[in-house]
């Protein structure tokens, strides 16, 4: 499904040069003529952010690690150092803390519109997976990012999470010992989280190189989710949604900027301006909020394995998501049914996040332990059934008519 | 869907899985009241008075035990700070004497201090800070005006997004400098070294009531009352927790503008572009 690869540079060298490494054809097939439907709406233009937020990382990342101390003893001066003695240190470190917060909103967004209008379906089921993965990958990056500032909960959140391994049966405690590098979270454990932190934003710029590989090869789904049959049905990457893209993407940038700017500690935790002490619990041991409905649906199961197992599982049925639902009809606009479980389902992952924040006891773990049944029964029992029973309602006949208004077919 | 619908999804996503600093309550106790502060909001900045007489508070009673050694001296004469001159710098790190060393005989020594060196500790080390405080140790204050906040609860937490409160650290600083009590409530005892204050999680805390009217005397007219003291000398450990606050609120508005008018144009580009599709 890429463009037209009839590109042929204007000037002699890079004629020459294209003959040989046709690298300018490969841009210009992907990001001009590339074609897309043309009825995208905006939520189809948080690809490019997080393109935008990856890129926004990785470059404050570089500079931060050029400041930044990974011992037990330095690190949270030298935080401050870059926060007070740093050319403009104090910019770049809350641009890379909101900066993760920010990337997590955006691949919220993205996933929850991919789930809407059935992204993950025939053929987009590999796309949809290296999606997962790179998921998982921010998961892991921040998760060791929130480690290098060694505060109390850099601290205590590295020994919570790196304990749930303990829960594997037999050699648990030995692959805990292996993450540790030692008997307890410290100096190892700092320095090989700042070491994997470095190295895996660049393993998800390669899945996401992967990713928009698969993107082009079958092509972007659409809020139709019809596949597109004509011409008529697409317009060229350039200008069209380069322009659509540039303004959402300036838009994401305002509301970064209010907090990069304005609330920049809004985010994060108090806690974590007071420097790491082992011996010392904070009341509450909290994650960042892009992690508390999955901490919400560990501490719903009262077993400690069963928790991890709920956990990660809940992250890994989305990979199976297209055999999960095989509702042959994509977006949910043309599935009443499927439609309004959405939504539930997305206030089921709100209220697990809520959820997430409070303290594990009363009313609490029982209100998590209904929203983690439900948040499974979604995947595993309403989605199967839903591809059975439901009746979708007509589909337009084409892309272009579902934009310049003709009527639905007759079913 | 459009950019609006758009905008507050953000913003509702962003903020529906719980105020992450919020989770941190404090046990029980009343909320701190919300103080008005001269840099807080979109164009907030320092009062550089206020810090210098807040800086004579924290000298004359909080170093008494309370170390301040993430800050350098000369950072007191940054834009944005206090406002003093390199000479009133130079005469002020003198006073405070630096372990340095080794010297060619291989000797620590004690010399004055320069304005790049930073706030000395007051103790060797936590045990004997502890030693000397019945087992209570005083914390450093460099970051302390970030490190201490409050639970707000639904919908605050989401109000105070667009409200851009962020002086949740020094509105708890000083409800907790005013808010000791002269006696635990009925049925609650306190160890001789444990005052009762409204505000701290757990009411019983071991610093005792550091300030009283017309401990710290003021030159420029200001009220030498608690309230005063506590005002003034949280602002100070604001600008020592963050000191470019005034640079960040100076090129956040810069880039605000930027961005608005930069979003203004990029919207029209698209719709130009897009009219022919339609």
């Amino acid at each position: 499904m890429s463009g037209s690869s009839n590109f042929k540079p204007k000037s002699a060298i890079l004629q020459w040069t294209e003959r040989r490494l046709p690298i300018l054809g490969l841009m210009h097939s992907s990001f001009v003529a590339y074609p897309t439907p043309r009825n995208l709406n905006y939520w189809w233009t948080f690809g490019g952010i997080l393109s935008f937020c990856l890129g926004v990382q990785i470059i404050t990342g570089i500079v931060l690690a050029m400041h930044y101390t990974p011992t037990v003893a330095g690190a949270f001066d030298s935080v401050e150092h870059i926060m007070r003695d740093v050319n403009y240190g104090w910019l770049i470190r809350y641009v890379h803390a909101n900066g993760a917060s920010m990337f997590f909103i955006a691949v919220y967004i993205h996933i929850f519109r991919g789930l809407y209008y059935g992204s993950y379906k025939e053929p987009r089921e590999i796309l949809w997976i290296l999606g997962v993965i790179i998921f998982l990958l921010m998961m892991a990056t921040a998760f060791m990012g929130y480690v290098l500032p060694w505060g109390q909960m850099s601290f205590w959140g590295a020994t919570v999470i790196t304990n749930l391994f303990s829960a594997i049966p037999g050699i648990g405690p030995k692959v805990v010992e292996f993450l540790w590098g030692g008997y307890s979270v410290d100096q190892p454990t700092l320095q090989r989280f700042f070491s994997l932190h470095y190295l895996l934003p660049f393993m998800i710029a390669g899945v996401v190189v992967l990713h928009i590989w698969a993107l082009h090869e079958v092509g972007q789904n659409n809020p139709a989710g019809i596949d597109v049959k004509s011409d008529k049905d697409t317009v060229p990457f350039t200008p069209y949604a380069t322009a659509k893209d540039n303004f959402a993407m300036i838009c994401f940038m305002i509301f970064f900027a209010w907090f990069v700017f304005y609330i920049p500690n809004y985010l994060g935790h108090a806690d974590n301006y007071i420097p790491a002490n082992p011996l010392q619990t904070p009341t509450h041991i909290v994650p960042e909020w892009y992690f508390l409905p999955f901490y919400a649906i560990l501490r719903a199961i009262p077993s400690k394995l069963g928790g991890v197992i709920a956990m990660f599982g809940s992250i890994a049925l989305l990979a199976f998501l297209p055999w999960l639902d095989r509702a042959k009809t994509r977006s949910a606009k043309y599935r009443p049914l499927f439609k309004q479980f959405f939504w539930v389902f997305v206030l089921c992952c709100i209220g697990l996040g809520w959820l997430g924040a409070k303290p594990a006891e009363g009313g609490y773990v029982i209100a998590s332990r209904i929203l983690t049944a439900y948040y499974f029964i979604h995947f595993l029992v309403i989605l199967p059934l839903l591809s059975y029973y439901e009746k979708p309602s007509p589909l337009p006949a084409s892309i272009a008519d579902s934009v310049l208004g003709k009527q639905p077919a007759k079913a | 869907m459009n950019k609006n619908t758009l905008l507050a999804l953000g913003i509702v996503a962003a903020i529906s899985f719980g105020s992450a600093g919020s989770a941190l309550a404090a046990e029980a106790g009343p909320q701190p009241p919300r103080q008005k502060w001269t840099f807080s909001g979109p164009f907030g900045h320092y009062d550089k008075q206020q810090l210098q007489r807040g800086f004579k508070v924290y000298r004359e009673v909080c170093q008494a035990c309370h170390s301040l050694k993430l800050v350098a001296f000369r950072t007191l004469g940054q834009p944005g700070a206090l406002g003093f001159s390199e000479g009133q710098i130079k005469a002020l790190a003198a006073e405070y004497q630096i372990n340095d060393g080794p010297n060619d005989s291989g000797e620590m020594f004690q010399r004055a201090g320069r304005p790049s060196d930073y706030f000395p500790p007051i103790f060797a080390n936590e045990q004997a800070a502890r030693a000397t405080h019945n087992g209570a140790l005083p914390v450093d204050l460099s970051v302390i005006a970030k490190a201490r906040t409050y639970e707000v609860g639904f919908p605050g937490f989401l109000i105070d997004i667009v409200r851009q409160y962020q002086e949740n650290g020094v509105d708890y600083l000083h409800a907790l400098l005013t808010g000791y009590e002269e006696k635990a409530p009925a049925g609650e005892t306190l160890t001789p070294n444990q005052f009762w204050n409204k505000y701290f999680p757990g009411h019983k805390i071991s610093m005792r009531p550091p300030l009283e009217d017309k401990r710290v005397e003021y030159t420029d007219g200001s009220p030498q009352t608690v309230d005063q003291y506590a005002r003034d000398v949280t602002a100070f450990l604001m600008w020592a927790a963050e000191p470019h606050l005034e640079a960040r609120k100076r090129i956040g508005f810069q880039v605000m503008i930027f961005l608005i008018v930069f979003a203004g144009l990029a919207y029209f580009t698209k719709k130009k572009i897009w009219a022919s599709a339609h």
